[in-house]
């Protein structure tokens, strides 16, 4: 207390220590780590830093700048940074920071496209994106031309990531009920899809550009055929109703089936890119192709009803060509009327093949030889029913050698070829035959012939009656006479009676003369006793 | 403020910095030690300034990628996001979360810059042997004392999310690169403020009084 309250009181000494001088204080090491730290980082996110693209959409519906990822196989390689309308309002323009070393993947011919939540006949895709939000998918080109500017597609390719297999082109100048994504069958299995589809610039044709899997697309030959399976083909023709259908899935969304037809010669597989026709339908597909169709032209005076363009023409049942054009026309100066029937035969068809080289006029000459031949032997054309559910008419060919004689006018265009009336035609003229010369009988004589007759016979038939009534008188006594109960017949029973018992003694005495004989002469012995 | 006060070290006399026992210095060192406490005696805290800058610097340094490099990696079933600060202050802004926002905005974002430039200038004042505002400079020391035990709150924040919120596969928070830069921020401004002497900012006024007489 009292060292306290001195006034004064000497402050302690503090205690020397040996201290060491530093000009630079170790401090310092702190920012240049943390100098060093940043500058690591900074780095390291430039390197990551891949190239900035950019992509051009009809419509940003789902994407979100800052989320929406680009992926290929499902692997982020991407994401959308900024979103803005283009200059004219039309389009979206989208920046993508890509992953680093991604510039192979940026060429010409990548694709983009936005993958959302799609279903179609054909299949069901990006369900997850349901659930996550929309994201863009890429396809990587094998271009060698880097590009950052992008278009994005509006479909999703059908066939991504290098899957293996071959493109095929398809022409066709009818669509039907194919899309992106149809099937593509082969054997009734599953091979392939339709991978995009175009109208030509004329507008004639669609060119459908087909992808067929590996291991698959090595039965597609340049012979192969292709045709519509779409749905259900419910065909009625001459030759009744057929109903063709690849599978349930075809029937829903439409397909197209292909076949190598087992005839031909087996070929290589098909080059990928090489073009074939789509046909209708399997029928048509496997037709021979008509190379030298050649038109004619027919004249049926009779009703054309159940012929229609289209309707086989056939030789004794062999298909030779359809019928093109069906018209009427008449002709001012006689006011006859005449249906010419227009066909497109191919005698190729008919099994008649060209051996050797022949030029174009020498071709004509044997086409025109042998057609006169046909004509000069009694070939016709007639009108057939195929069909009598639908009514639906054929032309047919055949050999009549007994037709009136015809000639080939080939001075004409096109060239007529002598026709004869069909089988009903046929029929219902023999059918009048008939009734005409039923016309011509002189029944109104028969029956007065006939009339005279029933007369004579009238009185014949009186006369007969008279005859018959004494018949009948005759009969009735006869009928007495033979009545169990009558006296005739009492009588004769008495008679028979008396004739039988009369047998009884002569065979009695019969008897007795066997055993006696004597009593012939001596009389009976016991009688005379 | 007149002080007229000779400060301890004008009249050759260390103070304590841990239990404020004022002393004489060791004769012929430059270094002593308090007797009562053990501590390291000097008239001002050895290369105050020098620290304080160096610490400062990284604080600064720091500073950038706390705000560029994102805080959060929040991964959901729809994806994952990562967000810095300042894309958290935008995405909480809504009309009637914008107070959060607002918080999350002050504590994150001008509280650390404010220091920084707080500390930039007195040290800057200091060096020039600034004799103005020594009230106001004292004050927004204190201030900056005071406050930079709380910006670790958003450290606290995130850290405590990312250990709270791992729903394995639905949903799962992980800490980005740029807290690690901003803890490193919060600690760096308290270190530089704990270097800081502010007798420093009055030591000018003195050494001016005393040449004036």
């Amino acid at each position: 207390m009292a060292d306290e309250q001195a006034p004064r009181t000497p402050l302690p000494q503090a205690r020397a220590v040996a201290g060491r001088q530093r000009g630079f204080s170790l401090v310092w090491i702190i920012p240049i780590v943390a100098a060093l730290a940043g500058a690591w980082v900074a780095v390291t996110r430039v390197m990551s830093e891949g190239p900035k693209i950019t992509i051009t959409f009809s419509s940003a519906e789902g994407l979100e700048a800052g989320k929406t990822k680009i992926q290929y196989k499902g692997v982020d390689i991407g994401t959308l940074t900024t979103i803005q309308l283009s200059g004219d309002h039309h389009l979206v323009r989208a920046t993508a920071q890509m992953a680093p070393k991604t510039e192979d993947f940026l060429v010409e011919n990548t694709h983009f496209w936005v993958v959302r939540p799609r279903i179609s006949g054909a299949n069901v895709t990006g369900l997850g994106t349901l659930i996550s939000g929309a994201y863009i998918g890429m396809e990587i080109g094998d271009s060698k031309q880097e590009r950052r500017s992008f278009v994005a597609l509006e479909t999703p390719p059908v066939i991504i990531g290098g899957a293996l297999g071959r493109f095929f082109v398809l022409k066709t100048s009818d669509l039907g009920s194919l899309d992106t994504g149809t099937p593509l069958f082969f054997r009734r299995l599953q091979v392939g899809r339709v991978a995009s589809y175009e109208l030509d610039r004329d507008g004639q044709f669609f060119t459908l550009k087909v992808f067929v899997r590996a291991p698959y697309d090595q039965y597609v030959t340049p012979n192969t055929r292709f045709w519509q399976a779409s749905g259900i083909d419910v065909n009625l023709s001459a030759s009744g109703i057929t109903v063709e259908t690849q599978s349930v899935l075809s029937i829903l969304i439409g397909g197209i089936a292909f076949e190598t037809p087992a005839a031909g010669p087996v070929l290589p597989a098909a080059q990928a890119g090489t073009t074939f026709t789509l046909y209708e339908n399997r029928k048509q597909a496997f037709e021979p192709p008509a190379r030298y169709p050649q038109t004619y032209q027919l004249i049926f005076n009779e009703s054309v009803r159940g012929l229609a363009p289209g309707a086989p023409v056939d030789f004794r049942g062999i298909q030779i060509g359809e019928v093109a054009d069906i018209r009427a026309q008449m002709d001012f100066k006689t006011f006859e009327f005449s249906v010419p029937v227009t066909i497109r035969l191919d005698p190729q068809r008919l099994g008649v093949k060209v051996t050797g080289n022949y030029s174009g006029a020498d071709l004509e000459a044997m086409r025109r030889k042998f057609i006169d031949t046909l004509v000069a032997h009694g070939a016709r054309a007639q009108l057939r029913t195929g069909n009598l559910l639908t009514g639906a008419v054929y032309v047919a060919f055949d050999i009549f050698p007994s037709a009136p004689k015809a000639t080939v006018d080939w001075s004409q265009s096109p060239v007529r070829l002598p026709t004869i009336p069909g089988q009903l035609q046929a029929t219902e003229a023999s059918i009048q035959n008939i009734i005409n010369k039923l016309n011509k009988m002189p029944l109104q004589q028969i029956g007065d012939n006939l009339r005279q007759t029933l007369a004579d016979l009238d009185v014949t038939l009186i006369s007969a009656r008279g005859t018959l009534v004494s018949a009948r008188t005759t009969m009735d006594n006869a009928n007495n006479f033979v009545e169990p109960n009558s006296l005739q017949s009492q009588e004769l029973d008495a008679t028979l009676q008396e004739v039988s018992r009369a047998a009884r003694s002569v065979r009695v005495l019969a008897d007795y003369l066997e055993r006696h004989p004597e009593a012939l002469i001596r009389g009976k012995k016991g009688a005379s006793k | 403020m007149s002080a007229t006060a000779a400060s301890a070290m004008q009249v050759g006399l260390q103070s304590c910095g841990s239990c404020g026992l004022l002393s004489r210095p060791a004769a012929g060192a430059e270094f002593g030690r308090c007797p009562r406490c053990d501590k390291t005696l000097a008239f001002r805290k050895p290369a105050s300034l020098q620290r304080t800058w160096a610490y400062l610097i990284a604080a600064a340094v720091c500073y950038i990628p706390a705000n560029l490099l994102p805080v959060l990696n929040t991964t959901t079933a729809t994806g994952s996001e990562s967000d810095t600060i300042l894309q958290g202050v935008v995405l909480l802004w809504s009309p009637t979360g914008w107070p959060l926002s607002l918080i999350v905005l002050i504590a994150s974002i001008m509280i650390p810059s404010a220091k920084i430039l707080a500390l930039g200038y007195l040290l800057i004042t200091v060096q020039r042997g600034s004799v103005r505002n020594n009230a106001e400079r004292l004050k927004l020391y204190r201030t900056v004392e005071f406050i930079g035990r709380w910006s670790m709150v958003d450290v606290f924040v995130d850290t405590f999310t990312a250990a709270l919120i791992q729903l394995q596969p639905l949903m799962s928070v992980e800490p980005g690169p740029g807290l690690f830069f901003f803890a490193a921020v919060v600690v760096l401004t308290m270190l530089a403020v704990e270097s800081f002497d502010p007798r420093l900012i009055w030591d000018a006024t003195n050494l001016q009084e005393v040449e004036n007489g």
